[in-house]
């Protein structure tokens, strides 16, 4: 009974995800690629990206410091931020990456400093948000992370 | 009447698809499975895109950079670590942006190599301009796909390079399939015609 329950609370949940528009199709593409033999793998990539992204979070902090900022390298940084978000499906945080790099092509300092807040804002509530996903898919127990209807 | 016409209409079509598709075996046989060596700088790009291609059937090797690659193949001027017999690379898929050396500067080493110049290289990026895609297919490769990458994609790629003729492929590309297509479809609309016109 309670399992039911629990699954009912991760489908719902997982649904939130996409209709607040935190995730998008790519996420979906992810839990494709789970089965039996790999029944974690969103969750894997997921604890990757974070781990992977801080790095580039804290190089794009240290840039953003500078008296005089250089747009290529800021540029660059975000390049990569922003294709490792775009392949765990992070929708908001790809938006706000985009932003980022529009400021970054136009020269925009201040720009590109209020979009990184925001960008930061958006990858902190999406961890929160996916940690406690993952947190309830476990307790739903391992039939969760089998294919969902599209 | 009609089932004469409609077999005429049905050869043309059939002789055309074969000519366009090549039913020829391809160097890979069904039973075997495809090794693909893939080259990103991304770890989490990496971690996707071996799985993508572990669930499609196929061998993966992964490196985080091309002159990792280079070395994997023997490209580098130093002995390399797996004899060149077993290295049976079918096909090579690497990231356009790298920090060091670009996919583009690893397409043109394998392309300028005798010994792996026949391998397909498709190339794999976020960014969808026109003249890296252009530049990209001139200097050979197979294909050039947006990131994030799909299983379709993976897909896709496998069945092309499964189906090919073990002769070196023509560059195939969106743009390329369309002028394919366009072939296709006028044949079609003859022998429709044919038969509309002998049935009047």
């Amino acid at each position: 009974m309670e399992r039911t329950q629990l699954r009912r609370q991760v489908a719902l949940t997982r649904q939130s995800l996409f209709d607040q528009g935190f995730l998008d199709e790519q996420f979906i593409q992810l839990e494709d690629l789970q089965d039996d033999a790999n029944p974690n793998f969103v969750e894997e990539v997921v604890t990757l990206y974070y781990r992977d992204s801080a790095r580039l979070i804290t190089n794009i902090e240290k840039a953003l410091e500078k008296n005089s900022l250089d747009f290529n390298k800021l540029d660059g940084f975000m390049h990569q931020f922003k294709g490792s978000s775009s392949s765990i499906g992070a929708k908001k945080v790809k938006a706000e990456c985009t932003l980022f790099r529009e400021y970054c092509r136009a020269g925009n300092g201040e720009g590109c400093t209020r979009t990184f807040q925001q960008i930061k804002k958006e990858y902190a509530t999406l961890k929160r948000k996916l940690e406690a996903y993952f947190q309830v898919v476990r307790q739903a127990g391992p039939a969760e992370t089998a294919c969902w209807p599209k | 009447m009609f089932s004469g016409d409609m077999a005429t209409a049905g050869e043309i079509l059939r002789r055309s698809l074969t000519d366009e598709v090549g039913v020829s075996k391809g160097s890979v046989s069904g039973s075997e499975e495809l090794h693909v060596l893939a080259v990103d700088d991304s770890f989490v790009d990496r971690k996707v895109i071996e799985r993508l291609l572990k669930i499609s059937s196929c061998k993966v090797t992964v490196v985080e950079s091309g002159s990792r690659a280079l070395q994997y193949l023997g490209l580098d001027g130093e002995k390399s670590s797996v004899g060149f017999n077993d290295l049976k690379i079918n096909l090579i898929m690497t990231d356009y942006s790298m920090p060091g050396m670009t996919g583009y500067e690893l397409l043109k080493k394998i392309k300028e190599s005798s010994a792996f110049r026949e391998i397909p290289v498709v190339i794999m990026s976020s960014e969808n301009i026109l003249t890296r895609i252009d530049r990209c297919l001139e200097e050979g490769a197979e294909e050039y796909i947006l990131k994030p990458v799909k299983l379709s994609d993976v897909k896709r790629i496998k069945d092309v390079i499964m189906g090919g003729d073990g002769k070196q492929k023509k560059r195939r590309s969106v743009r390329k399939r369309g002028r394919e297509d366009r072939n296709l479809f006028t044949i079609t609309i003859v022998a429709c015609t044919v038969i509309l016109i002998d049935c009047v």
